[in-house]
């Protein structure tokens, strides 16, 4: 059986998978953010798949896809209702974790969508250890907040610093932003 | 806002505890690294690794240049081994576009990789000596190293960020006299390394200072997410060029050395037989492109403007350190949507608390060059 058959059969039964995808032999399959606990644990632990290794965790901004298929000409006036009727905005942000499985030598990307205004993820550290900077920096970059992470600060960028800069809407040449030391208090 | 990384608990006891600040520039922590140490006399209760210091933004670099402009880039990951990253990034490229590489453009990869490969452990080695100090094998190694720079330099015209290869294979063959200089490097290569295993392997004090320093068991490693000569340091046999072939490595024939206490002594225990199955690798690989016919093509035919479809990939590839990675998304435009770079001592070096914590100070630094924790990967 292969890989795309033991994943659905492992999580589709119990409702844990949204979509499936496949490009160029990497199977990626998103499942709900709030269960995304479960679906860890069933994919470490199910015999037939073992994914026991996290290789990275990262976080994508689709603003820009988003942007794109918007018409680019409104039409004047009907902003707001043209908005109501389009229901609630597919969720801006992705977190993406790349999984393998060491005894198969199988990998696999688990997604899950975050929607802007509900930012909170819960946390992958109390499987792997190795998801402790990742969620770190994906929090730095892109403001996503991982439940229940030991020491969530940012990594990259200094403590203080007041934007996320991996977001779409951040410019290359940044905001003018200074680090200002604060010495003692 | 002046956030200390130790916690409140710790400096309760404050008074038996000293917070010493180690780096970022400090000559032994190797170019901008910083750790915050806690410490209960000489020995470490806390070590919290801060790192950032050169942090450039790369990744959000590659959303705003064009495929082939962002190889130059990717040199500056991992400064003492760029071709790996050149070519690792081509390799997540070409999977995203479905492009086949010719395998004369393979071979010359892997023959170009493995040297950057030694030049990597060289100075790993050399530098891990210098810091416990030895000083002397350092001279032997880097001048070696100094020799496969002349190489590259001799390929292309540059000695360390290299932009060796294009999109699809490369854009020059290696120099027709190769053979003779790397006839001429190899006994060097050997009785470097030989020099240096003899002033350090069996030396009283390199053994009491390396043998059960940060030892690490191997489910802590895997859990951490450790890859290459640190989790084969551990006893897990684990090396991409054999478990996800890439690059014909399927057809030579090396061993995989692994450890057994992940201890700092192992790790440059691995390094040095790793150096040794590269020189092997380099002579089957050149004796494979010999064969090949000399007009044989070293780059698939790609169009002019890389225009990936719509997609997203993962790929990885063994680089010196371990599994360095390229997720790249493509939204059919000629610039990358995202580029995720997987820098293996970025995973390796966020376990620095648990390697380091009840050892002294002298160790906290040779534990720190065993791991070869570059800064300009680490930070991106």
């Amino acid at each position: 059986m292969d890989l795309r058959e033991r994943v659905e059969k492992c999580l589709g039964p119990e409702g844990l998978m949204v979509a499936m995808t496949e490009c160029r032999g990497d199977l990626s399959v998103e499942v709900p953010k709030t269960r995304l606990l479960d679906v860890m644990h069933l994919l470490k632990d199910t015999p037939d798949l073992e994914f026991d290794f996290l290789s990275d965790v990262l976080g994508v901004d689709n603003l820009a896809f988003y942007e794109k298929q918007k018409p680019k000409k409104k039409p004047e006036g009907e902003d707001t209702e043209a908005k109501k009727e389009k229901g609630p905005s597919p969720p801006r942000f992705e977190v993406i974790y790349l999984l393998l499985s060491l005894k198969r030598t199988e990998r696999l990307q688990v997604k899950i969508r975050v929607a802007e205004d509900d930012m909170e993820v819960d946390s992958v550290t109390s499987i792997w250890k190795a998801a402790n900077w990742p969620e770190r920096e994906a929090f730095d970059m892109f403001g996503l907040r991982f439940k229940g992470h030991p020491n969530l600060k940012r990594l990259l960028m200094w403590d203080e610093f007041p934007a996320y800069p991996l977001r779409k809407d951040y410019p290359l040449e940044g905001r003018g932003e200074e680090r200002h030391l604060v010495y003692g208090e | 806002m002046n956030q200390d990384p130790v916690s409140q608990n710790d400096q309760e006891r404050l008074g038996e505890l000293v917070t010493i600040n180690i780096g970022p520039s400090h000559p032994a922590m190797h170019g901008t690294l910083r750790v915050v140490t806690v410490t209960d006399g000489e020995t470490i209760v806390k070590a919290e690794p801060e790192i950032g210091y050169l942090h450039r933004g790369v990744e959000k670099l590659g959303e705003s240049l064009t495929y082939h402009q962002f190889i130059p880039i990717t040199d500056r990951l991992n400064y003492c081994s760029a071709i790996t990253n050149n070519v690792s990034y081509e390799m997540a490229v070409e999977k995203l576009m479905g492009i086949e590489v010719p395998e004369k453009a393979q071979l010359v990869r892997v023959i170009m990789m493995e040297l950057a490969r030694i030049a990597d452990h060289e100075v790993c080695v050399g530098i891990l000596g210098v810091d416990l100090g030895a000083f002397t094998p350092f001279f032997y190694l880097i001048i070696q190293r100094e020799e496969i720079y002349e190489i590259f330099e001799w390929y292309n015209g540059a000695r360390l960020t290299n932009t060796f290869g294009r999109i699809g294979g490369l854009d020059a063959d290696l120099p027709d006299d190769f053979e003779e200089r790397w006839r001429e490097l190899k006994p060097n290569l050997r009785k470097a390394n030989e020099e240096t295993e003899k002033l350090l392997t069996h030396n009283r004090i390199w053994m009491d200072r390396t043998i059960g320093v940060s030892a690490f068991s191997p489910e802590d490693a895997l859990n951490w997410g450790f890859t290459g000569p640190c989790l084969r340091a551990c006893g897990v046999k684990r090396d991409l060029r054999k478990d996800e072939t890439y690059c014909m490595y399927d057809q030579f024939d090396f061993e995989v050395p692994v450890g057994k206490n992940g201890d700092v002594f192992d790790r440059y225990k691995v390094r040095m037989i790793e150096m040794e199955e590269s020189i092997k690798i380099i002579d089957q690989a050149y004796k494979l492109y010999k064969e090949m016919p000399a007009d044989a093509p070293l780059k698939a035919r790609v169009p002019k403007v890389i225009k990936p479809p719509v997609g997203e990939v993962y790929s990885a590839l063994e680089s010196p350190n371990g599994e360095l990675g390229f997720f790249v998304r493509s939204d059919g435009s000629n610039k990358a949507y995202r580029i995720k770079i997987r820098p293996p001592c970025y995973m390796i070096y966020q376990a620095f608390n648990d390697l380091v914590k009840g050892e002294m100070i002298a160790d906290l630094i040779a534990c720190i060059s065993s791991l070869n924790v570059v800064a300009g990967e680490l930070d991106r």
